[in-house]
C-alpha cells in the first residue's frame, strides 16, 4: 500500500477558507490523540490552527455516558484563525453520548461521521436515547454518514497479531484516516508519529498505521463524501513554527526568562487542575537550571518559591482559583519582603471546587484585592496560547526588575488550547538584569531604594557583610527593621503602592483594533477572551459596523494611555467570562459608562454571541 | 581542594543590634544564648547562615541574629526554608518555631520537611502554651489544661512532638530544655553536623502563661529522677545515685531499682542509629505515659539517609551531562514537530 499524495488534492474537490471539526467519544476512545494529530497534520501543511480540548474532570468516566464524553475542537484554515470555531463543521461521534452531547453544537446541514458499531442498545440506553436516531429522522437536519468502524478496523487487521480488543482501540485512527482525506491532508506526518510513538511495540505500530491508511482508502473508494475539501496554507509571517498549548508556552516564557536572567529557576507547585501541565513540563528541563518542588499543600508551594527568591533563584508557584485563594497570606508576605516571584493562576470554573476542567475569567478582582491589607500587585494576562510565551516572560520580567510578586492570569482554555508558535531566536530576547546588591556602602539599608523604580536592592544571603532579617511585620523606611510607627506605616504602604502604578511608565502603547480616533462603540477585553473578541469586531467591521476593540495585557496597573483610549468612543462593552469584573475596575478607575457582556457558563465565548452583542449595543434589542 | 580558612567568630558576633523584646524570664533568652554560642564554633562563615521563623514568640528570633534571618508567616517556616536551602544547598539554615507555629498551624510543613530530609536544623521551642495570643492552650499541652480559651479544661489530648517526628521519618530526633547550656549547644552542634533534616525539641519555660511547665523534668534538683538521657550504646540508667534503670519486659518498658535483682546488663542498650525506629518510639512513648516512667531526653534516632537537596542536584547534574551545563535556550525552543514557513 503506497502512501498518498501530500499536496495534489483529490477529483471533485472544494476549496474552504476555514473548517471546524470537533472528535467526539468516551475517555477511553484516544479522541485528544485523533484532534492533536488533526492539528499537527493540519499545521505541518500550512493551515493556521486554534485548538480546544473538551474533557470531564473524571479520568475513565464509565464507558457511554454523557458526563464520561471527552471532546476536541479545531479550527483550521487559511486565513488567521484565532478561536477553535464557534460550530463544528464536521462532528466525529465515537458512540451515542458523544452524539448527544455534541450535535446541538453542529452548524445545520453539517457532516456527522458515525461508528455505526457503538450504536447498540445498550448504549442507546445510557445516552438516553428512546430510539436509534441513525433510525429515526430526528438527524435530517445534517449529512449524517454511518461507518461500521469497529468491523471494518477488525477486518483490516486480520492477520495482526494483536489481540480483538487491541485491534479495537485503533478505531479512531480508522476515522482520522477518513477525516484525512476528506480534507486532502497527508498521511506521513501522522505515520511517522506513530512508528516513532510505538518504537518497541512494532505489531502496535503497524496495526495502527495499516487502520490509518485503511480508514483514508475507505473513504476514497467507497465514495462516503459527497465531495472533498481542501483548505490552502495561511499566509502567516515566515519562520520556524511548533504547535504549543498554553500551558507549555507559559513553562517556556519562564525557562527563558530565568535564562536571559543568569538566574535558577524553582518551582514550587501542587497538583492542581488545569494548572499541572506546567510542572510537568517545568519537571522535565532539569538541564536548564530548573528545580521543582512537588509540595505538600499550596501554601507551602508558593513559600518554598518564596525561599527560593529569597536565596537568589527565580521563585515561581503555579496553580488555579481554589490554590490561589489558599496562597493569599503568602503571596502579602512575598510583596511585603519584596522580593521576585511569579505566580501563575490558570483559572477555571468557580466559586469553590467549580467546574475544575472549564474555563473561567472570574479571579480577576481576587488576585487585585485577595489579600489582607493594602498590597498591590501587578497583573499581566495572557491572551492566546502562544502568547502564554511572551506574557509568562513579562511577568518575570516585572517581577525581577521591580522585586514584587506578580500574578499571571491565564485560564482552562489557553492551558489546554494549542495554536502555532513562531519559535522566537532566543539570543534576541532581552537579557534581565537581577542587579544583585554585593556592596551595601558604609551602612546596609535593606530598604532603600531606586528612585525610578522604586525597587529595594535583591540581597543573596552568602553575600558577606549584609546579613540582614526580613519579614512580614511593618518594616521601617530605609532601614527594614520593624516599626510600629505610624507614619512609617502609611509611607511604606504608598511606597509599595507607588512602586507597581509606576510599572505603567515602561508599559508600550495600547493596541485598538479598528478606529483608533474614536467611534460608536469599543469592546475592552483581557485574556483568554482575545481570539472571540478580535474575530467579532473583524466581523462586525467588515459588514459596515463602526465598531473597535482593545485588549488589556496588563491590568494592574493600567495602561496610561487607556483612560484616554476610553473617553473616544460613545459606548464601551466589556466581555468577560464571568459575572462583571474588569467592568468595575474601569468604570472605578476612570469613571466612565462601561457596561458589561457576561457568561459563566465553563466555556469560551462564540463570534457570534459577540457579534449579537455588539449589535445590541449599537442598535438596541433586536 | 584548597584548604578551608578558619572562621573565628564568637558569640557576640552573632548578636544583631535589634532589643530583645521577649517578657523577662523568657526561656527564649536562654536558647538565644546557647544558639549563638554553638553556632559561633560551627566554622561556618556569618553569612552563610539563615535563620527562618514562623510566626509567635519564638518565631521574633531572626531579628536577634546577626545572621541572615527570615521571619515568615505561621506555621510555614519548614516550607519556606525548604526553598532556601533547595535554591542554596550551601547555606546552614536554621528554621525556628514554637508549638502552636509548628504542631499547630504548620503541622503539615514540619513532617514533609521531615519525611524528605532535606537538610534543615529545626528548633522547636515547647512551651505548651500560646504565648502571643496571650495564653491558650496548645497541641502539646494536654487534656485537662485550664486556659483562657480552655476553662474548664482542654478536652484535647497532646502531641508529643518526638513521637510526631519520629512518626515522619525524621533522620535525627533530640530533645533538651532552655535551661541546660551545654546540653543544648552539644545537641545543637550534633545537629548541624547532620546531613538531612535534625528536630530537636527544646523544653522551654513561658514564665506568664505556662510558668513552671517543666519545672521537675529541667529543674536541677528533680530532673535526674525525672528524666532518663539517651546515650548511644548505653543502658538506660537514671536517677540522682544512677540507682535506676529502664527494662524492656517483651514491649513494656518499667523501671527497676538496680543492686540485688537488676544489674545494669538487664538494661535496654539504647541505639540510636536503628533503621527501623521502633526502639525510638517505644522510648518516645515513655514521655506520654502515665508519669511513672521519666521523660527521655537526648538524642533518640541520627540515621543517614540521602538529602532531598542533593538528590535534586544530582539529578540537575545528571541531565547536564552531555552538555556540561546548560544546553543552549534555543535548542529547547525547537523541540518537537516543528514547520518552516518561508
Amino acid at each position: 500500500m503506497s502512501t498518498p499524495p501530500s499536496s495534489a488534492p483529490p477529483e471533485h474537490s472544494e476549496q474552504l477558507e476555514s473548517v471546524v471539526i470537533r472528535f467526539a467519544g468516551d475517555s477511553g476512545d484516544g479522541v485528544q490523540l485523533t484532534g492533536t494529530q488533526f492539528t499537527k497534520t493540519s499545521a505541518l501543511v500550512g493551515n493556521d490552527i486554534s485548538t480546544l480540548p473538551d474533557f470531564p474532570a473524571e479520568i475513565r468516566a464509565p464507558a457511554g455516558t454523557l458526563f464520561g464524553v471527552s471532546g476536541f475542537q479545531l479550527q483550521f484554515g487559511s486565513t488567521e484563525i484565532r478561536t477553535p470555531g464557534d460550530r463544528p463543521d464536521v462532528l466525529v461521534a465515537f458512540n451515542p453520548a458523544a452524539l448527544k452531547t455534541n450535535i446541538d453544537r453542529l452548524r445545520k446541514g453539517g457532516l456527522v461521521l458515525i461508528n455505526s458499531a457503538s450504536f447498540t442498545s445498550r448504549n442507546l440506553e445510557k445516552a438516553g436515547y428512546e430510539s436509534n436516531p441513525l433510525e429515526d429522522e430526528s438527524l435530517s437536519a445534517w449529512q449524517v454518514i454511518t461507518v461500521d468502524m469497529t468491523k471494518l478496523t477488525r477486518e483490516a487487521l486480520k492477520e495482526s497479531p494483536l489481540r480483538t480488543k487491541d485491534k479495537d482501540r485503533a478505531k479512531n485512527l480508522f476515522a482520522l484516516g477518513m477525516v484525512y482525506f476528506l480534507y486532502s491532508r497527508p498521511l506521513e506526518h501522522t505515520i511517522s508519529w506513530l512508528e516513532n510513538k510505538f518504537a518497541k511495540k512494532p505489531d502496535v505500530a503497524a496495526a495502527n498505521v495499516k487502520t490509518l491508511k485503511t480508514g483514508y482508502y475507505y473513504a476514497e473508494t467507497a465514495e462516503v463524501f459527497r465531495s472533498t475539501y481542501s483548505v490552502p496554507e495561511a499566509t502567516v509571517a515566515p519562520g520556524l513554527y511548533r504547535n504549543v498549548t498554553g500551558n507549555q508556552a507559559t513553562a517556556l516564557g519562564l525557562v527563558s526568562a530565568a535564562r536571559k536572567a543568569d538566574l535558577d529557576l524553582f518551582l514550587g507547585s501542587y497538583p492542581i487542575t488545569p494548572a499541572s501541565d506546567i510542572l510537568h513540563e517545568l519537571s522535565n528541563l532539569r538541564a536548564h537550571g530548573v528545580k521543582t518542588l512537588q509540595a505538600e499543600d499550596e501554601i507551602a508551594a508558593i513559600c518554598a518559591a518564596i525561599g527560593a527568591s529569597y536565596a537568589g533563584s527565580l521563585g515561581i508557584t503555579s496553580t488555579s482559583g481554589p490554590g490561589l485563594a489558599l496562597k493569599g497570606e503568602a503571596l502579602g508576605l512575598a510583596m511585603m519582603v519584596e522580593l521576585p516571584l511569579v505566580v501563575i493562576n490558570v483559572q477555571r470554573g468557580g466559586p469553590s471546587t467549580g467546574l475544575p476542567t472549564k474555563t473561567e475569567q472570574a479571579d480577576l478582582l481576587m488576585s487585585m484585592y485577595g489579600r489582607n491589607g493594602e498590597s498591590p500587585i501587578p497583573i499581566i494576562a495572557a491572551r492566546s496560547p502562544a502568547d502564554c510565551f511572551a506574557a509568562a516572560f513579562e511577568a518575570a520580567q516585572v517581577a525581577i526588575s521591580t522585586r514584587t510578586p506578580v500574578l499571571l492570569l491565564t485560564d482552562g482554555y489557553l492551558a489546554n488550547g494549542s495554536e502555532p508558535w513562531a519559535i522566537p531566536q532566543a539570543d534576541e530576547l532581552p537579557n534581565i538584569d537581577p542587579d544583585f546588591l554585593l556592596d551595601g556602602g558604609e551602612v546596609l539599608q535593606p530598604y532603600a531604594r531606586d528612585p525610578e523604580s522604586l525597587s529595594r536592592p535583591w540581597i543573596k544571603p552568602g553575600t558577606v557583610g549584609l546579613e540582614h532579617r526580613v519579614g512580614g511585620l511593618e518594616k521601617a523606611d530605609l532601614t527594614g527593621n520593624v516599626s510600629y510607627d505610624p507614619a512609617n506605616h502609611h509611607r511604606m504602604c504608598s511606597l509599595r503602592r507607588d512602586k507597581v502604578a509606576r510599572i505603567a511608565d515602561s508599559l508600550p502603547p495600547t493596541t485598538i483594533t479598528g478606529s483608533q480616533t474614536g467611534g460608536d462603540l469599543l469592546l475592552v477585553g483581557w485574556g483568554g477572551t482575545y481570539g472571540s473578541i478580535t474575530t467579532a469586531v473583524h466581523k462586525a467591521r467588515a459588514a459596515g459596523k463602526d465598531v473597535s476593540s482593545v485588549h488589556l495585557r496588563n491590568i494592574n496597573p493600567l495602561p496610561p494611555d487607556l483612560g484616554d483610549i476610553l473617553r473616544r468612543y460613545d459606548k464601551i462593552l466589556v466581555p468577560e467570562l464571568n459575572l462583571g469584573q474588569l467592568v468595575r475596575i474601569l468604570r472605578a478607575e476612570y469613571l466612565v459608562d462601561a457596561r458589561g457582556c457576561n457568561k459563566v457558563q465553563g466555556l469560551p465565548f462564540t463570534v457570534n454571541e459577540l457579534i449579537a452583542a455588539i449589535d445590541a449595543e449599537l442598535y438596541g434589542e433586536a | 581542594m584548597s584548604e578551608q580558612p578558619i572562621i573565628s567568630l564568637s558569640r557576640s558576633d552573632l548578636v544583631s543590634d535589634q532589643e530583645v523584646r521577649w517578657c523577662p524570664g523568657c526561656g527564649d533568652y536562654a536558647i538565644l544564648k546557647h544558639v549563638q554560642s554553638a553556632l559561633a564554633d560551627l566554622q561556618v562563615p556569618r553569612e552563610n547562615m539563615v535563620v527562618v521563623s514562623g510566626i509567635g514568640c519564638a518565631a521574633r528570633f531572626p531579628y536577634y541574629m546577626n545572621t541572615y534571618g527570615f521571619h515568615t508567616i505561621h506555621g510555614r517556616s519548614p516550607a519556606l526554608a525548604t526553598g532556601v536551602k533547595m535554591a542554596n544547598p550551601e547555606l546552614s539554615v536554621w528554621v525556628v518555631g514554637g508549638d502552636g507555629d509548628m504542631m499547630s498551624i504548620g503541622g503539615n510543613h514540619l513532617i514533609h520537611a521531615l519525611r524528605r530530609n532535606i537538610d534543615l536544623t529545626i528548633l522547636l521551642f515547647n512551651n505548651e502554651i500560646y504565648g502571643l495570643t496571650k495564653g491558650q492552650f496548645s497541641p502539646t499541652s494536654g487534656l485537662g489544661k485550664r486556659t483562657k480559651s480552655s476553662p474548664l479544661g482542654s478536652i484535647d489530648p497532646a502531641f508529643d512532638p518526638v513521637s510526631l517526628a519520629l512518626g515522619a521519618g525524621a533522620t535525627f530526633v533530640g530533645r533538651t530544655a532552655d535551661m541546660w547550656g551545654k546540653h543544648c549547644q552539644a545537641m545543637l552542634k550534633e545537629a548541624h553536623a547532620h546531613k538531612g533534616a535534625a528536630f530537636i525539641e527544646i523544653l522551654q519555660n513561658c514564665i506568664i502563661f505556662n510558668d513552671g511547665a517543666f519545672a521537675h523534668e529541667v529543674g536541677k534538683k528533680t530532673k535526674d529522677d525525672a528524666t532518663v538521657e539517651l546515650i548511644h550504646g548505653e543502658p538506660l540508667i537514671f536517677g540522682k545515685e544512677s540507682q535506676f534503670g529502664i527494662l524492656a519486659d517483651g514491649l513494656e518498658l518499667k523501671v527497676v531499682e538496680l543492686g540485688e535483682e537488676f544489674s545494669a546488663e538487664d538494661l535496654l542498650v539504647y541505639d540510636k542509629t536503628k533503621l527501623n525506629p521502633g526502639m525510638a518510639q517505644m522510648i518516645a512513648a515513655m514521655g506520654v505515659s502515665d508519669g511513672s516512667l521519666p521523660l527521655p531526653v537526648g538524642m533518640f534516632r541520627q540515621v543517614q539517609r540521602p538529602t532531598y537537596e542533593h538528590s535534586m542536584e544530582d539529578q540537575v547534574r545528571s541531565a547536564q551531562q552531555d552538555t556540561g551545563g546548560k544546553p543552549p535556550l534555543q535548542s529547547l525552543f525547537n523541540q518537537g514537530d516543528t514547520w518552516t514557513v518561508d
